[in-house]
């Protein structure tokens, strides 16, 4: 390394670089704050026990009355659904592409490019494949199986809403899956191994339970990410007024994302009904923050865990 | 062995999603024009209030969107703000072979509302066409101030929208700086915060904004929108709201309904959101 | 061996999801690109009276109503009278003007400026309701270009540098703190900052800057730029770790500083991912829904100005799809978009994917 270091600018240079980095760094962290100060101090008067726990459809923009339960319940239902595909899946990939996978095959290489792209959909791409595949190909064709006079399957529904948001997370889960899976020591595996154990019965007794965390982390920042995403559900499921929390997979339901919409753009009168767009943002953005930070923390867990493992 | 619990627990909780899913009787589902949303959901309270055992429930998304779930049978009744089209009837009847019923429920005049402190008070329907149109850009022209004009519309997928477009601009295109806002609550407050701005909407709706006389040829009498010219159409923009559905479905809590909003306690509550009833002589068909 | 065979076969869901969207989105969209429908009146048709419903052998009725055969067997006389009525009131509602014998679904229409009724030169139109339906993608096309580069300006900067400071700069206690705070701008919904910047940050920006239109295509992308900073940084962070700390030290052994190791060593080491960064940036933002949907005014006007209100493709599927009826004209065009989109990310996902696998592989000395 030959090159020559200039010392005589470094005072100025170096007080520059620094500066305009650092300061980069510091606006974004004052952005954040900013936007987190204000929602909560425009919400924050909304939130009560009655706003969180409360609500019907009828008082949806009475300011006095309204509620977010009936979304809650509604995202609830979305989210926990779509973990039952989204983890399975993402998780046993993620078996594969670390447990079983030649790292330099071009297999894998090709399905860690298609989790790269998945991950690069644009979120309402994903809701014209819901549409399309979901709704159109798999509802429609179960409903000509079944011959229902009416479509019971081949329309909005909250399977679909699920089914589409699985697909979505499944990126999410699958990378953190696999950091997980990369910090756990080699020598256990190679001790299950040795002691006569098979890879199916290493990967099931050693490495998955050891991985726990890792895969918790993806959920819940699927979860995390799900919660917040409108458009793959505007077509898929989310209605604007039910009276009714969903009962069945075939139900559509209210959303707290998708009530923030509504209340952004449709509510009959914007200024009035504003504490209760910003109550109801709150109350997400404590959701999505919550879940991330119980995910940041599981993370921070598993890579000093990591850095031990090397 | 923690892991087993929590797939048996995840399973559990599974089966019970699963176990719910059965289909629910006494159900109406109502879908379509975002005019007539609030007018559904009053309608569906009251009438849950006292048959405790229907249920409904009630989409927007435009009247469009009503009579394509309709004709792919999504929905069981479509509230539209502007009359079926030919070829949303013809789709209609391909799919269950018969006409879709339509009956009006009520009437709606479209108001044009600008900021408060504009000095324009009257504007006749050939003018409106002209400004939306982009013709006219300035107030200057219509007697105003020395401003731009600033043009608020609806999306596409309203009701209102194409009423508007039709009636009022006869077909023509909508100036393209026009901005598209999702509700008429939405037009209605970015109006009653610009200066510059015009757009249009129910005239029943709410207050912050001047609503214009409209006149039907230049120099004619202004008339203000009230229910009273509205109902004797003396107010040139004015239009029914229907609501259409299959014939066959015309049964059961779906007729009940159907009749009670036809009747004086329905029509009691399309004034009270603040549209006009419709006069006895035109609720039957 | 079974449950392997399993596990290898699940592990393929992602590739086959991709391929899938693909495939499902270009499916509605095919008869657009193929050219196979036309929107276009059919001029000679004239509609033929109800009662002349007799005089036409069912082969006939069946092209005239435009049926297919099981459609056709199907239905009974009531059903195709009816059918012959609603093409009698079709007939009368069809505008007579000479835009309605326009097949404006064909590509000239869509990427072309044409000179309809009423317009006194040609001009790029996107108004897919009403009588005619004119369905230029050039307008929408711009406006997603428009709000990213606004986007882009903003977010890019900030990132890189905030990067570079995390990575390179700051004390690894500092470090372990910052990041995931930067990242925690991630978890704030889209939707949440288009409802932010619709209502907060448009009346903020409108009275410092007096501008006359309160959405506007500058603010839509500013919201943008806010939302893509932690996929940029995230990127960037990555790939300037990646560079090997050999490289740093071995130029601080020669005498370098900190911030010239990282501005003269670590900085042209990670260009490519960079590069990376930006690019999958550029497809984060031309992608993002909910912002644009709520902050940009969705004017589909075609305009270069950065202080009108916009209309990007995204926001005009999502504020369309709900109203078309499926299978129709209108609902094939948004598709259409969505694959326009779908092509786009994905070549810019390529790229990204690709650059950063191979910088990653010669900083690890492995190509």
């Amino acid at each position: 390394m030959t090159r020559r270091f200039a010392k005589t600018r470094t005072d100025v240079a170096a007080l520059f670089f620094t500066g305009l980095t650092g300061f980069s760094t510091l606006l974004i962290l004052a952005l954040l704050a900013v936007i987190l100060t204000y929602l909560a101090w425009l919400g924050g008067g909304q939130i009560s026990w009655r706003f969180i726990f409360g609500g019907t459809d009828a008082d949806m923009f009475d300011t006095e009355k309204a509620g977010v339960f009936p979304m809650l319940i509604g995202t609830a239902a979305r989210v926990f659904l779509m973990t039952l595909f989204v983890i399975p899946v993402g998780v046993i990939t993620a078996l594969y592409l670390t447990e079983y996978a030649n790292p330099t095959s071009l297999l894998t290489r090709v399905i860690r490019s298609a989790v790269n792209n998945l991950a690069g959909v644009p979120s309402i791409v994903f809701g014209l494949f819901g549409v399309g595949f979901f709704i159109s190909f798999i509802g429609g064709s179960l409903d000509s199986l079944t011959a229902s006079p009416e479509p019971r399957w081949g329309k909005p529904a909250l399977l679909w809403a699920s089914l589409t948001l699985a697909v979505m997370t499944l990126p999410v889960v699958i990378v953190a899956t696999e950091e997980a899976l990369k910090s756990i020591a080699p020598g256990l595996r190679e001790a299950s191994l040795a002691l006569g154990a098979t890879r199916l019965e290493t990967v099931l007794r050693i490495v998955l339970p050891n991985a726990l965390p890792g895969i918790l982390t993806g959920g819940i920042l699927a979860v995390s990410r799900a919660a917040g995403e409108v458009a793959p559900i505007l077509f898929t499921g989310a209605a604007y007024y039910l009276k009714d929390t969903p009962h069945s997979l075939t139900d559509q339901f209210m959303d707290l994302a998708y009530h923030v919409y509504v209340l952004s753009t449709q509510s009959p009168n914007v200024e009035q009904t504003r504490p209760i767009l910003f109550g109801t943002v709150v109350v997400l953005l404590c959701l999505t923050f919550l879940l991330n930070l119980v995910a940041v923390l599981i993370r921070a867990r598993i890579r000093r865990r990591l850095r031990s493992a090397h | 062995m923690k892991l087993h619990r929590s797939i048996a627990v995840a399973g559990s909780l599974a089966a019970l999603l699963l176990a719910a899913t059965t289909s629910l009787a006494g159900n109406v589902t109502i879908k379509g024009s975002d005019t007539m949303v609030i007018l559904g959901q009053k309608w569906a309270e009251v009438f849950m209030q006292k048959n405790p055992d229907t249920k409904i429930q009630v989409t927007g998304g435009g009247s469009g969107t009503g009579f394509a779930a309709l004709q792919n049978k999504q929905t069981d009744i479509a509230n539209a703000s502007r009359k079926i089209r030919a070829k949303e009837r013809e789709q209609c009847i391909k799919a269950f072979g018969k006409n879709p019923r339509e009956y009006p429920v009520a009437l709606d005049g479209l108001s044009l509302y600008v900021h408060a402190n504009n000095p324009v008070s009257t504007l006749c329907i050939e003018e409106i066409r002209d400004i939306f149109t982009g013709k006219i850009t300035n107030w200057k022209q219509v007697g105003g101030l020395d401003t731009p004009i600033i043009l608020y519309s609806r999306e596409n997928s309203s009701g209102t929208y194409e009423f508007f477009k039709e009636h009022v601009l006869l077909g023509r295109d909508f100036a393209a700086k026009a901005q598209t806002l999702a509700g008429t609550a939405q037009v209605l407050q970015q109006v009653a915060q610009d200066p510059n701005g015009i757009g249009y909407g129910g005239a029943a709706y709410g207050s912050g904004a001047k609503h214009l006389k409209v006149s039907a040829a230049k120099g004619g009498e202004g008339i203000e929108p009230t229910e009273e010219t509205v109902v004797s159409q003396k107010y040139p923009i004015w239009r029914h709201l229907f609501v259409y559905l299959n014939p066959e479905l015309e049964k059961g809590e779906v007729k009940v309904f159907l009749d009670w909003i036809r009747s004086e306690e329905g029509q009691k509550v399309v004034k009270d959101v603040g549209y006009y009833p419709l006069p006895a002589n035109l609720r039957r068909k | 061996m079974i449950a392997e065979k399993l596990i290898f076969a699940i592990s393929l869901t992602a590739i086959a999801m991709v391929f899938l969207i693909f495939l499902f989105v270009g499916r509605e969209a095919l008869p657009i690109f193929a050219g196979n429908i036309s929107s276009a009146a059919n001029q000679e048709s004239q509609p033929i009276p109800v009662a002349e419903m007799d005089r036409l052998s069912p082969e006939q009725l069946r092209s005239y109503l435009n049926l297919t055969q099981t459609e056709f067997k199907e239905m009974d006389r009531e059903t195709l009278q009816a059918l012959m009525e609603v093409r009698v009131d079709a007939a009368k509602e069809d505008s007579t003007d000479r835009d309605a014998l326009v097949n404006t679904v064909a590509w000239r229409y869509l990427i072309r400026p044409y000179q309809w009724t009423d317009y006194d030169k040609p001009v790029y139109v996107w108004q897919p309701v009403s009588k005619i339906h004119k369905y230029n993608i050039i307008p929408l096309v711009v406006g997603s270009l428009k709000t990213t580069l606004v986007a882009l300006l903003f977010a890019v900067p900030v990132s890189l540098g905030a990067a570079i400071y995390v990575s390179q700069l700051a004390r690894p206690t500092v470090k372990e703190w910052i990041k995931p705070a930067v990242e925690m701008l991630s978890a704030v919904p889209s939707v949440v900052l288009g409802a932010f910047a619709a209502i907060v940050l448009a009346s903020a920006l409108q009275s410092l800057f007096g501008l006359q239109y309160r959405l506007n295509a500058g603010l839509a992308g500013l919201a943008l730029g806010i939302s893509s900073i932690p996929i940029i940084f995230s990127i960037a962070e990555d790939a300037l770790t990646s560079v090997p700390r050999s490289f740093t030290q071995g130029a601080l052994a020669l005498g370098a500083s900190r911030w010239s190791a990282a501005w003269q060593i670590v900085v042209p080491a990670a260009i490519p991912g960079l590069f990376a960064a930006v690019v999958l940036g550029f497809g984060r933002c031309i992608g993002e829904t909910m912002v644009v949907l709520i902050a940009s005014g969705n004017a589909a006007a075609l305009s270069a100005s950065l202080l009108e209100p916009t209309r990007t493709i995204t926001a005009t599927i999502a504020a369309e799809l709900g109203e078309t009826v499926v299978g129709g004209h209108h609902y094939r065009m948004l598709f259409v978009l969505g694959t326009l989109l779908f092509v786009v990310t994905f070549l810019t996902n390529v790229v990204g994917d690709v650059v950063m696998h191979r910088l990653k592989n010669r900083l690890e000395g492995r190509s």
